[in-house]
C-alpha cells in the first residue's frame, strides 16, 4: 500500500468524521460556555433537525441544500420557543435542576418522535451527485466525505468571521469570558442567550442532517451520541469555536487511525485519550480559566 | 480546652436548630414502615421492590458524594459494576459465594477503584470532572468487555451461585422474599452509617467544602483528603449496591457499568432532591414506580409521561421533589402560625 | 324449583370453566422503548399478524397477549417483567426476548416458573440449554454463520477471508461459526477485525480499509440488524471494494429487508446466507408478505425478526390446540418437540433434543429487479441444525 495514499485516506476519513462532530458540538460548546447551561437535550435538536431534513427530502420533494436550510430554520425556531418558555427559567438554577430539565426534554423528544414516526431509523438518500467516489489525484475517496470536509471548513470559517468581525460576535466572546463585566457594559445578555441558543441548535440540526449518512437517524440519536459531543466540548474548551474545531478534528482523526490499526481496543482509546488530555489541561485545549 | 461560649448563645433559636438536626424525627420511620408494608401487603411486587431498594442504596451513595461533597459525577456506575463483578466473578469461578462476606469484598474492591480514581481525578471540577468520571467508567466497561472470558462480556455471567443466607435462607428467583428482606437489612445498615457520617464533623466539613471551597481552604481544612475519603466511602457503598444486585439477580453483565445506569441514578437523585438523604428514597420511588407502572399501561409511549414529570419538577428549580415539599411545608407553617419559621433549605 | 337452580348453576359453572379454558394468556416481554424499539415492533407485528390472519386456527380459544416493556438489554428489567408475568398476571405461556442477555438472565425464573417460554429472536447458541422450558423459533447465530463458511468455500470458491464483526457475543458467535466451517473446507481466515460495539454505529471506514488492504476473496461481515447494516453497505460501496474484487458476504442481518431498499444500488452484489428474506419464492411467504403489506402499509415489509414472531405464535397456537386450552408446560414441550410447520421461511421443525429450530438456509445475492432491490436465491441448504449444539462446541456442550 503506497504510504501517501494510506495517510491521505486516513486523514480524509478522520477529518470528515471530525467535521460532523464539529458542526453538531459547536452549539453545545457555545451554550455551555456562554450560559453555563448544561443542555443535554442538544442532541435532541440535532435529531429534530435531521428528521425535518429527511422528511423534507423524502416526502416534500426538496433538494438536499434546501432541506438543510429548512432544517436549520425550523429547529432554530423551535429552540427559541423552548428557550423562552423553559430554559430561561433555569438560568440561575442549580446544575442538577438544569440536568433534570434537559433530560426530561430529551425523553419527551424521543417519545414524541417514536409515537409520531415510529422507532425505525430514517433513511437519508443522498442526491446522486454526492454519492460514489471522487478522484483527487493522489487517491480516490468517498465524494460525500469530501463534501462534508468542504462544508465543515466553510461553516468554521463563517463562524470565525462572525465571532471575530461582527459586533454580536464580540459581545458573545466578551460574555463568555466575563458575563458580569459584559452585563455592566450594557450588553443585553438575555438577547445574546437567545440568539446563541438558536444558532447553536440550528447548527446542531445541520449536523444531524449532514451526519445522517454516517451516524444514522433514529429516535435514540440524542442519547447515543451525547457522550461524543460532550467529549469534543470538554476537550476543546467551553465557548471556543476554534477549540471545538480542533478538538473535533483531533478526535475524528485519532479515532480513525486507532480503529484501523488497533481495532481490538474498541472505543477504549478515545476515552483514554480524553482522560489523559483533560488531566493535563483541565480547561480543554483552548479553554479559558477553569470555572 | 475550648473556651466556654458567651452565655445565652446556646439558647438562641438558630443554635438550637443546628444542634438538634441530627436527632431522629418521627417521620424518618416512614420509609422503613412502608418497606415492611410492601413486603406484607404486596408480596407479588417484591422483585420490583428489591430492584427499588437496591437503586435507593445506589442513589444514597451518589448523594453522599454529590449532595454533600458537591462532586458531580456521571461515572458512579463504575463502582456499582466493580462490586457486581467482584461478587459475580468470585462466585462463578467457585472461589467465594457467601453473600454477606461477598458484599464486604465487593465494597473493598469498589473502594479501591474509588480511591485510585479519586486521587487522580478529584483535582479537577465542573465539566472536566464530569467527563473524566464518565470516561473512566467507560474505560472500565470496555475492559470488562475485553475480558469477556471472565466477565461474560455483553451476555454476562449467568447462574451465579450464591450460597443461602446464614446457611438457611435460599434466594428464590421466582418469589424473591429472602432477597427483599436481605436488601432491606443491608440498606438500613448502610443508611444508618451514611446518616451518622453526614451529621458528624466530617460530614459538616463536606458541606462546607461544597458551599465555599476557598473558605474551607482558608480555615485550614484538609480539603483534598476529605474529598477523596468521601469519594472512597461513596464508592464502597455503591460497590455494596452492585454486589447485592449481583446476588439478588444471580446475574451480572455490562449494564452494571453502563452510562445508562450512571445517568439514571443521577436523574433519580436530581428528581428526588440531593443533599437531603431522603431524596434518594423519594427520587427512586417516583422514577421507578412511574416507569414500571406506566410502562405496563403504555409499553411504547411511557417515556413521554416520565419526561414530562422531570420537566415539571425541574421548572420548580428547587432541588427536586423534596425541595418542592419543603417549600410547601414552609409556606403552610408560615400561614398557620403567622410567625417566620426556620428558613427552608437549612438542613 | 331446586332442580332448576342446580341445573342453571351447573350450566353456568360449566360455561365459566369452559370460558376460562377458552382464554390463554401469553406474557410477551419485548424492548418496546429504547434502542431495541424497532425490533420489538417487528416481532410484535409478526405475532399479531399471525393471530389476525389465522383467526380460524385459533378458534375456539382466545389468546390474550400481556405485553411488558423490558426497556434495555441489561437483564434486570427482563427478570422483573418475567417474574411479574408469572406471579401477578399468571400467564400460561411466556414469549419474546429480543436480546440474548435478557434471555440468559431470565432463564432461572423461567425454570422456576415452569411455563413454556418461546424465544422469538435472541440468537446466542447455548441459550436453549439454559432452561428446559425454552423453545426457540428464531435462529442461532451458528445457523447462518456455519452454513456461510461452507458456501463461501464450496459455492463461491473463496480461499481467503477477512472477518469483520461487531464486538459482542452474536458477532463472536458468527465469527466462530464461519471460521470453523470455512477452515474445515480448506479456506483461511487471514484477519479478524472487531468493529466497535453494538450500541452506537461506528464509522466503518477504517475497519473496511484494513480489510481491503488484506485483499481477501471474501469479506464476511456480521453487524446487528438495523442502522449498522445500512452503514456497512454504504461503506463497502464508498471504498470501492467490489471493484477491488472483494465479495461482501454475511448473514442476512446485513441485508435486513426493512433497510434493504434504502441501501439502493450500493447493495448489489452482496451475498448472504439466512433463513429468511422477504423475496423468498414460496406460496406461504407470498401470502405472508401480502398480508403484512395490507396490514401495515404498502411500503412496509416483514423481515427475519417478524418471521420469528410469526412462527413463534404459530407454535403457541399449536400448543393451545393440541392441549385443548389447558396449557401445562411439560405437555406443551412434548407437543412442540418434533413439531413441523410450513412457515414463510420454508418448512421448519423444532428439534426434539435441543428444542431449537431446524430450518432451511438460503444463499442469496442482492440484485436490482424492476427498479427495486431484490434478493435472488442462488442456493439452498435444507434442514439446517444449530451446528454449535450439534458438534457440542464450547458452551453448547451439554453440562
Amino acid at each position: 500500500m503506497i504510504f501517501g495514499v494510506d495517510v491521505a485516506s486516513m486523514l480524509l476519513g478522520g477529518v470528515a468524521a471530525g467535521m460532523v462532530l464539529f458542526i453538531v458540538s459547536v452549539g453545545l460548546s457555545l451554550t455551555m460556555g456562554l450560559m453555563g447551561f448544561v443542555n443535554l437535550a442538544h442532541g435532541g435538536f440535532a435529531m429534530l433537525g435531521g428528521y425535518v431534513i429527511v422528511q423534507a427530502m423524502n416526502h416534500w420533494g426538496m433538494g438536499f441544500a434546501v432541506a438543510l436550510v429548512l432544517g436549520f430554520v425550523i429547529t432554530a425556531a423551535v429552540s427559541v420557543v423552548l428557550e423562552r418558555l423553559l430554559y430561561s427559567r433555569l438560568y440561575r438554577a442549580a446544575e442538577l435542576d438544569q440536568v433534570l430539565l434537559t433530560v426530561g426534554l430529551v425523553f419527551v423528544m424521543i417519545a414524541s418522535v417514536t409515537l409520531l414516526l415510529g422507532p425505525e431509523n430514517q433513511p437519508l438518500r443522498l442526491p446522486l451527485a454526492l454519492q460514489g467516489q471522487i478522484d483527487l489525484g493522489i487517491v480516490k475517496y468517498r465524494t460525500y466525505s469530501i463534501v462534508l470536509i468542504a462544508t465543515g471548513l466553510l461553516l468554521a470559517a463563517g463562524l470565525w468571521l462572525a465571532f471575530e468581525r461582527t459586533q454580536i460576535g464580540a459581545q458573545i466572546r466578551a460574555a463568555v469570558d466575563n458575563r458580569r463585566m459584559a452585563e455592566s457594559l450594557g450588553i443585553n445578555i438575555a438577547r445574546l442567550f437567545t440568539i446563541t441558543f438558536a444558532a447553536g441548535s440550528g447548527l446542531a440540526a445541520l449536523g444531524g442532517g449532514l451526519g445522517a449518512e454516517f451516524l444514522g437517524l433514529d429516535p435514540q440519536y440524542p442519547l447515543k451520541y451525547l457522550v461524543y459531543f460532550l467529549i469534543v466540548v470538554a476537550v476543546g474548551g467551553l465557548g471556543r469555536v476554534t477549540g471545538v474545531f480542533y478538538a473535533a478534528l483531533l478526535i475524528g482523526v485519532l479515532d480513525f487511525v486507532l480503529k484501523k490499526y488497533l481495532p481490538q481496543g474498541g472505543t477504549a482509546f478515545i476515552y483514554g485519550f480524553t482522560i489523559l488530555l483533560l488531566l493535563w489541561r483541565p480547561q480543554g485545549l483552548f479553554g479559558g480559566q477553569a470555572r | 480546652m475550648t473556651p466556654a461560649p458567651p452565655s445565652g448563645v446556646l439558647n438562641r433559636p438558630a443554635a438550637l436548630v443546628l444542634a438538634g438536626r441530627h436527632r431522629i424525627r418521627l417521620w424518618e420511620t416512614v420509609p422503613w414502615t412502608l418497606a415492611i408494608a410492601l413486603y406484607v401487603a404486596f408480596p407479588k411486587y417484591l422483585a420490583f421492590g428489591t430492584e427499588l431498594l437496591i437503586t435507593i442504596l445506589f442513589a444514597l451513595s451518589l448523594d453522599l458524594v454529590l449532595g454533600y461533597a458537591g462532586i458531580v459525577t456521571l461515572g458512579h456506575a463504575a463502582f456499582f459494576g466493580a462490586g457486581a463483578y467482584t461478587v459475580g466473578i468470585l462466585a462463578k469461578q467457585g472461589l467465594w459465594s457467601e453473600p454477606i462476606t461477598g458484599l464486604l469484598l465487593a465494597a473493598a474492591m469498589a473502594a479501591a477503584v474509588g480511591l485510585g480514581s479519586g486521587l487522580v481525578l478529584l483535582r479537577t471540577r465542573g465539566l472536566t470532572l464530569l467527563m473524566l468520571t464518565l470516561c473512566t467508567m467507560a474505560l472500565l466497561e470496555e475492559a470488562a468487555n475485553l475480558a469477556h472470558v471472565y466477565t461474560g462480556g455483553f451476555d454476562g455471567l449467568d447462574s451465579v451461585p450464591i450460597t443461602p443466607l446464614f446457611g438457611r435462607f435460599e434466594f428464590n428467583p421466582l418469589y424473591p422474599t429472602t432477597q427483599y428482606l436481605y436488601v432491606l437489612a443491608v440498606l438500613f445498615a448502610c443508611f444508618a452509617f451514611v446518616r451518622t457520617l453526614v451529621y458528624s464533623p466530617f460530614g459538616q466539613s463536606l458541606t462546607g467544602i461544597r458551599e465555599n471551597l476557598l473558605r474551607m481552604r482558608a480555615v485550614g481544612a484538609p480539603v483534598r483528603t476529605r474529598l477523596v475519603l468521601c469519594y472512597t466511602l461513596s464508592a464502597a457503598i455503591a460497590g455494596i449496591a452492585g454486589g447485592i444486585w449481583a446476588q439478588a439477580n444471580a446475574y451480572v453483565n455490562l449494564g452494571t457499568l453502563g452510562l445508562d445506569r450512571a445517568a439514571t441514578v443521577l436523574i433519580i437523585l436530581a428528581l428526588g432532591g440531593h443533599g437531603r438523604l431522603y431524596g434518594a428514597f423519594i427520587g427512586a420511588a417516583a422514577y421507578m414506580s412511574l416507569s414500571h407502572f406506566l410502562s405496563k399501561v403504555y409499553p411504547t409511549g411511557w417515556q413521554l409521561g416520565l419526561g414530562l414529570l422531570l420537566v415539571v419538577i425541574a421548572l420548580f428549580a428547587n432541588n427536586g421533589i423534596l425541595g418542592v415539599v419543603e417549600t410547601l411545608a414552609h409556606t403552610l407553617r408560615r400561614r398557620r402560625t403567622g410567625t417566620p419559621a426556620s428558613p427552608p433549605g437549612l438542613r | 324449583m331446586f332442580k332448576r337452580i342446580i341445573a342453571i348453576t351447573t350450566v353456568l359453572a360449566a360455561t365459566t370453566t369452559w370460558a376460562q379454558a377458552q382464554e390463554v394468556k401469553v406474557g410477551v416481554n419485548l424492548p418496546y422503548t429504547g434502542i431495541g424499539a424497532e425490533f420489538a415492533q417487528l416481532v410484535d407485528r409478526g405475532m399479531e399478524l399471525y393471530l389476525k390472519v389465522n383467526a380460524d386456527k385459533v378458534q375456539p380459544y382466545k389468546i390474550t397477549l400481556v405485553k411488558r416493556d423490558v426497556k434495555d438489554p441489561s437483564g434486570a428489567n427482563a427478570k422483573i417483567a418475567v417474574q411479574e408475568l408469572l406471579t401477578q398476571d399468571n400467564v400460561d405461556i411466556l414469549a419474546g426476548w429480543i436480546y440474548s442477555p435478557n434471555a440468559i438472565a431470565s432463564a432461572p425464573i423461567v425454570t422456576a416458573g415452569k411455563k413454556l417460554a418461546v424465544i422469538m429472536n435472541a440468537g446466542t447458541a447455548h441459550i436453549t440449554t439454559m432452561s428446559p422450558y425454552y423453545v426457540r423459533t428464531s435462529f442461532s447465530m451458528w445457523h447462518a454463520g456455519y452454513a456461510m463458511g461452507d458456501a463461501a468455500a464450496k459455492t463461491l470458491n473463496a480461499k481467503t477471508a477477512v472477518v469483520g464483526y461487531t464486538d459482542f457475543p452474536p458477532g463472536k458467535d458468527s465469527l466462530a461459526a464461519f471460521k470453523r466451517s470455512f477452515e474445515a473446507n480448506g479456506g483461511k481466515v487471514v484477519d479478524e477485525i472487531p468493529m466497535g460495539g453494538a450500541g452506537a454505529v461506528p464509522d466503518f471506514t477504517p475497519f473496511f480499509q484494513r480489510a481491503k488492504d488484506k485483499k481477501p476473496d471474501v469479506f464476511f461481515v456480521f453487524v446487528p440488524a438495523g442502522d449498522h447494516a445500512a452503514a456497512v453497505v454504504k461503506t463497502f460501496a464508498a471504498l470501492g471494494m467490489r471493484e477491488a474484487g472483494i465479495k461482501l458476504i454475511g448473514p442476512g442481518d446485513i441485508t435486513q429487508d426493512t433497510k434493504l431498499q434504502a441501501m439502493g444500488g450500493a447493495a448489489v452484489g452482496l451475498i448472504t446466507m439466512h433463513h429468511y428474506h422477504a423475496d423468498l419464492d414460496n406460496p406461504e411467504n407470498k401470502r405472508f408478505v401480502e398480508a403484512w403489506k395490507k396490514e401495515y402499509g404498502a411500503t412496509s415489509t416483514p423481515d427475519f425478526m417478524a418471521v420469528g414472531g410469526y412462527d413463534g405464535m404459530a407454535a403457541i397456537v399449536h400448543v393451545v390446540q393440541t392441549l385443548k386450552g389447558k396449557v401445562e408446560a411439560d405437555k406443551a414441550l412434548e407437543a412442540l418437540k418434533g413439531w413441523k410447520f410450513n412457515s414463510p421461511r420454508g418448512p421448519i421443525m423444532i428439534d426434539p433434543v435441543t428444542r431449537d429450530i431446524v430450518m432451511n438456509e438460503y444463499l442469496s445475492e442482492v440484485t436490482m429487479k424492476d427498479g427495486r432491490v431484490f434478493q435472488k436465491t442462488i442456493g439452498q441448504i435444507d434442514a439446517v441444525k444449530d451446528a454449535c449444539k450439534e458438534q457440542k462446541i464450547g458452551p453448547c456442550a451439554p453440562k
